[in-house]
């Protein structure tokens, strides 16, 4: 390869163990999508604003179009493919988004349900999550064809769904 | 034959999304998430410079990287047999078309012109590479704005002599000037619309792979057969040798509506190299070379009698094209002229279009493509004519409305509106918003400090694009017909596959065509696969743009199962030794008549079909499979109201969409939940360019709004929740009576903000802002208005204000009208 001094790695993603030696200045994405083959996570700029690379490290979200793959040593990544149960079980955020037509192309959908699925577990409150919390909670993802109401309806209605089951 | 169209079982549904399954759990194929055995990657070198001749390029540096396979420009790519094409100008109108190729090959003309394509076996090498070409230029003249253009000081194309690439006029109902004289009133405008971009999450891309003779294209595009034919002119291929695939595509909004320079040039490269080659654009250079929308400096005069009846219309259009045509450039404002009267009964209309070039980017078809420039003018005028008359600015659009008994309805320019019911649609908005309980709170709210005010915007607009007769080269002069096509394909076992020629990139084709065929074959829309985007697969296709897809695809589809449907009854009937006539699709099968157990599901029909020749009727062909081309009679002209509630900050400007009441109006529903999606993000799409987007290039031609950092796409916290309803008025133009939907929102919302904004400030003497309605504009016009200020003080707060001059770029300060007066 012509990508300068490799560096090893070891990450967890969604639940399976990978050492891998990647280039120094790899970006998490393209080891998420390139090295793993895990294309769900996707990149739609190239300064941190867009959200569609989202995932989870460590259980907080974060853009992985910011993240080197080498700070990720010994970390647990998790992203939309380790989303739905082993069986196929669907998590409350996809099926929300699917029954609140909460995407349209599906470009940054993955982002927004990896941000949501982080802004759910954050939402400490016992109440339902309000429409300005997932407004605001959701502001480092952008989305050109759905105007956000239907997001914000999936993410209502999944937060709903978890507090059930909770409860 | 009677006809095969069956009772409404699943049209009409709200049906979840057969699209969304693979979409939500991250196994969706977009064009970036494909490789291929051997694939090389692509970086374009691009110009720095606005305006200037290339003295030499030197790529010894970056061929000396490890990895890379080659570093071309434009002197590499000289076979290439045609420039990039120009489909569609205004017909018997003189235009001056200059050359774009790929690749720059002497000069540049806009800032990000190509001028070399690096190729390695690396994504990051590559972009190392790209930046150790090193380009000598000499710099030329940069001209910027579009009314400075017109002067001819500075020439974009010098060889063109003019700037002006054509002028273009319609008039119709007699002569405006006698009329706007013979007017009581008359308003007039000067409208900035400015430049804005697509911004599809997804930016564009491709991988080409030349193989033995065969070209093979995956591409982010809404018209993969175009660009079938396109690439086999361009690189001298046999038609039936190159194959497009537009996998999944992340939105398009018109900007994938585009024969792209790079796809062009990585596919000669990978016939060079013998490999495939993948280009994936970078979301800077998305904002600077995927098209631009917009961009027109508009002079609107408008006049009506005392008592507020529209007497003459004329708009004077100054389009800023860019430095080239893109692929429909130079007609998108003649479409929006096409719904100048709006929903009005206007008589006398005009409409001069002058096209110029400028030292940026092209534009082209955005989302509304012309009219939400043209409606934004009309509606935003009926504001200015209501004040001066001191009527209501909704029942000046009441008293002008074409009536429901007016249609078909023919306007001054000959274009004839299918249908409508206009005053139906503004009767719902206005019971929605309740105006008597606004107008109480906004009181109580300006006695708080809250500016709150609220905006109106009755739109129709022409869609569904289109009558081949009527839109080809004998007609209104683009280069291909707008007819579309289906292909219905019933398995032996019963489940159906379709193959559209649409193109869709996240509309929802796959589960509202899938409804209208459920319907039409007596089957579950789970077992209609609807397959679309491969030039392989189905036949010739002109893809989605234009509000097309339902009203023509989408019929195309109807009438192929249609056909299929027929087939079908008269192998039941024959089974039955019934009469055709009598077999329906009642509870999933087609039996007979008062009989519903007498009769055969798909799959048994289909067993006949293609498997037990005995148990059809004699001679009768086997197999049930159906290709459809439809071509429509006319147009589609849907329409509704748009009701916008801001509040606005006196002290910092700021503008914030507070409420949004939508009531349209586009025939039956096929899906109503993929309707209100279209509209929550069209109207979403309007506010951003009324308050939030702006593409800026500075003097000197460089993009000012490069990323997503400067150019501000709306977010979640700043779009309110909507509230939708619909009238349903069935186009005559088609069978399922539907009209596009796509572009409704965006059409009918910038107007209706800046109204909005207009109501709220009107009490300080404002009257008008021209759009993006950013704080510091509307600050300023409320300094000025107040007469604290002596003009513009943003300075002192540490912002560099660009020269706003009489053009489309900078961001700054808008003379307000009617100031303090």
């Amino acid at each position: 390869m012509s990508m300068g001094a490799t560096v090893p790695v070891e990450v967890t993603v969604n639940g399976e163990l990978h050492a891998s030696e990647v280039p120094a200045r790899m970006l998490l994405v393209h080891y998420l999508r390139d090295e793993l083959g895990l294309t769900g996570t996707h990149v739609g700029c190239d300064t941190s604003n867009c959200g569609a690379c989202t995932c989870l490290i460590d259980g907080e979200s974060a853009k992985s179009c910011t993240v080197l793959a080498v700070q990720c040593d010994g970390a647990k990544v998790k992203t939309i493919e380790g989303m739905a149960s082993a069986d196929g079980e669907l998590h409350a955020l996809q099926e929300g988004f699917w029954a609140q037509h909460g995407l349209q192309c599906g470009y940054c959908t993955p982002g927004m349900i990896m941000a949501a699925a982080d802004l759910l577990e954050r939402h400490s409150g016992d109440g339902p999550i309000t429409e300005d919390e997932v407004r605001h909670g959701l502001e480092g993802n952008l989305c050109r064809c759905t105007g956000y109401h239907n997001i914000v309806k999936a993410v209502q209605a999944a937060a709903e769904t978890s507090r059930r089951i909770k409860v | 034959m009677t006809t095969a169209v069956p009772s409404a079982k699943h049209v009409g549904q709200s049906l979840r999304r057969k699209e969304d399954p693979r979409l939500i759990t991250g196994r969706a194929t977009f064009v970036d998430d494909l490789a291929l055995p051997g694939m090389l990657h692509a970086a374009v070198v691009r110009s720095v410079e606005a305006h200037a001749n290339i003295v030499s390029i030197d790529t010894s540096a970056a061929l000396a990287r490890p990895g890379i396979k080659a570093v071309y420009t434009g002197n590499d790519m000289s076979d290439l047999l045609a420039p990039l094409p120009m489909a569609w100008a205004p017909p018997g109108v003189e235009i001056k078309t200059p050359e774009r190729w790929p690749i720059a090959r002497d000069r540049v003309c806009h800032q990000g012109d190509a001028v070399a394509l690096v190729i390695g076996d690396d994504k990051y090498v590559v972009v190392d590479a790209a930046a150790d070409v090193h380009v000598e230029y000499e710099s030329l003249p940069v001209v910027i704005d579009v009314e400075e253009a017109l002067k001819d000081e500075i020439l974009v194309h010098e060889s063109l002599g003019t700037n002006k690439a054509h002028e273009w006029s319609m008039g119709g109902g007699g002569d405006i000037e006698q009329a706007l004289a013979d007017s009581d009133v008359v308003v007039e405008q000067r409208i900035v619309n400015h430049r804005t971009a697509g911004a599809a999450m997804e930016t564009r891309g491709c991988i080409a792979e030349y193989r033995a003779g065969q070209l093979t294209v995956w591409s982010s595009t809404q018209v993969p057969h175009l660009l079938r034919l396109f690439y086999a002119v361009q690189m001298g291929i046999s038609e039936d040798k190159v194959r497009i695939i537009a996998p999944e595509v992340g939105g398009g909004f018109g900007s994938k509506l585009q024969i792209c320079a790079e796809e062009t040039m990585c596919a000669w490269a990978s016939k060079q190299l013998g490999r495939p080659v993948k280009w994936i654009e970078t979301r800077s250079e998305n904002m600077a070379v995927s098209h631009h929308g917009r961009d027109q400096v508009d002079y609107v005069r408008m006049g009506a009698t005392n008592d507020g009846k529209i007497t003459a219309f004329h708009a004077n259009i100054i389009q800023d094209l860019g430095a080239y045509f893109g692929l429909l450039t130079p007609m998108i404002p003649e479409l929006g002229a096409f719904v100048m009267t709006g929903c009005y009964a206007i008589p006398v209309v005009q409409t001069d279009i002058t096209g110029v070039f400028t030292n940026k980017f092209f534009t082209d078809a955005i989302r509304g493509a012309g009219r939400p420039e043209m409606t934004h003018m009309l509606e935003v005028t009926i504001d200015q004519l209501a004040q001066k008359l001191g009527m209501d600015p909704v029942e000046v659009r009441r008293k002008n409305f074409i009536k429901a008994d007016q249609f078909p309805y023919e306007t001054p320019y000959g274009i004839t509106y299918d249908s409508g019911n206009y005053e139906v649609a503004l009767d719902r908005a206005l019971e929605m918003v309740d105006m008597d309980a606004f107008r109480a709170e906004q009181a109580s709210l300006r006695e708080q400090g809250v500016l709150r005010g609220i905006g109106f915007s009755t739109y129709t607009e022409i869609c569904g694009l289109a009558p081949s007769r009527a839109v080809g080269p004998s007609g209104f002069g683009l280069g291909i017909g707008l007819y579309e096509s289906a292909l219905v394909r019933v398995h032996p076992t019963g489940s159906v596959t379709v193959f559209t020629g649409a193109s869709p990139h996240g509309q929802g084709h796959e589960t509202g065509f899938a409804q209208i065929v459920a319907d039409r074959l007596g089957v579950d829309p789970s077992v209609v696969e609807v397959v679309h985007g491969d030039t392989a697969t189905g036949p010739m296709g002109l893809g989605t743009y234009g509000s097309r897809s339902l009203a023509i695809g989408g019929v195309a589809v109807a009438h192929a199962a249609e056909k299929i449907a027929m087939k079908i009854r008269e192998i039941v009937a024959w089974n039955l030794e019934a009469d055709a006539a009598d077999i329906e699709v009642q509870n999933d099968k087609f039996s007979l008549k008062g009989d519903p157990d007498q009769g055969m599901t798909l799959a048994e029909a289909a067993g006949c079909a293609y498997i037990d020749a005995t148990k059809m009727p004699e001679g009768m062909e086997m197999g049930l499979e159906q290709t459809l081309i439809y071509d429509p009679s006319n147009f589609v002209f849907p329409f509704g109201t748009h009701v916008c509630v801001v509040d606005v900050d006196p002290e910092t400007g700021s503008v914030k969409v507070v409420r949004w009441v939508a009531v349209d109006d586009c025939g039956p529903a096929v899906n109503p939940m993929l309707i209100d999606g279209q509209v929550h993000g069209g109207v979403t799409h309007g506010i951003g360019q009324a308050i939030y987007e702006q593409v800026v290039y500075d003097e000197r031609g460089q993009l000012v709004t490069g990323t997503f950092v400067d150019y501000a796409l709306p977010t979640a916290a700043e779009i309110p929740s909507f509230e939708t309803d619909r009238t349903e008025t069935k186009s005559p133009s088609n069978s399922l009576g539907v009209k596009g939907i796509g572009e409704a929102g965006t059409i009918a919302a910038t107007p209706a903000v800046v109204n909005a904004v207009i109501d709220a400030l009107r009490h300080e003497g404002i009257s008008y802002i021209d759009m993006p309605l950013t704080p510091l504009r509307v600050w300023q016009a409320l300094e000025a208005a107040r007469g604290s200020g002596d003009g513009p003080r943003a300075s002192e707060q540490g912002v560099e204000l660009p020269d706003q001059g009489e053009g489309s770029a900078g961001s700054g300060p808008t003379q307000p009208e009617g100031g303090a007066a």
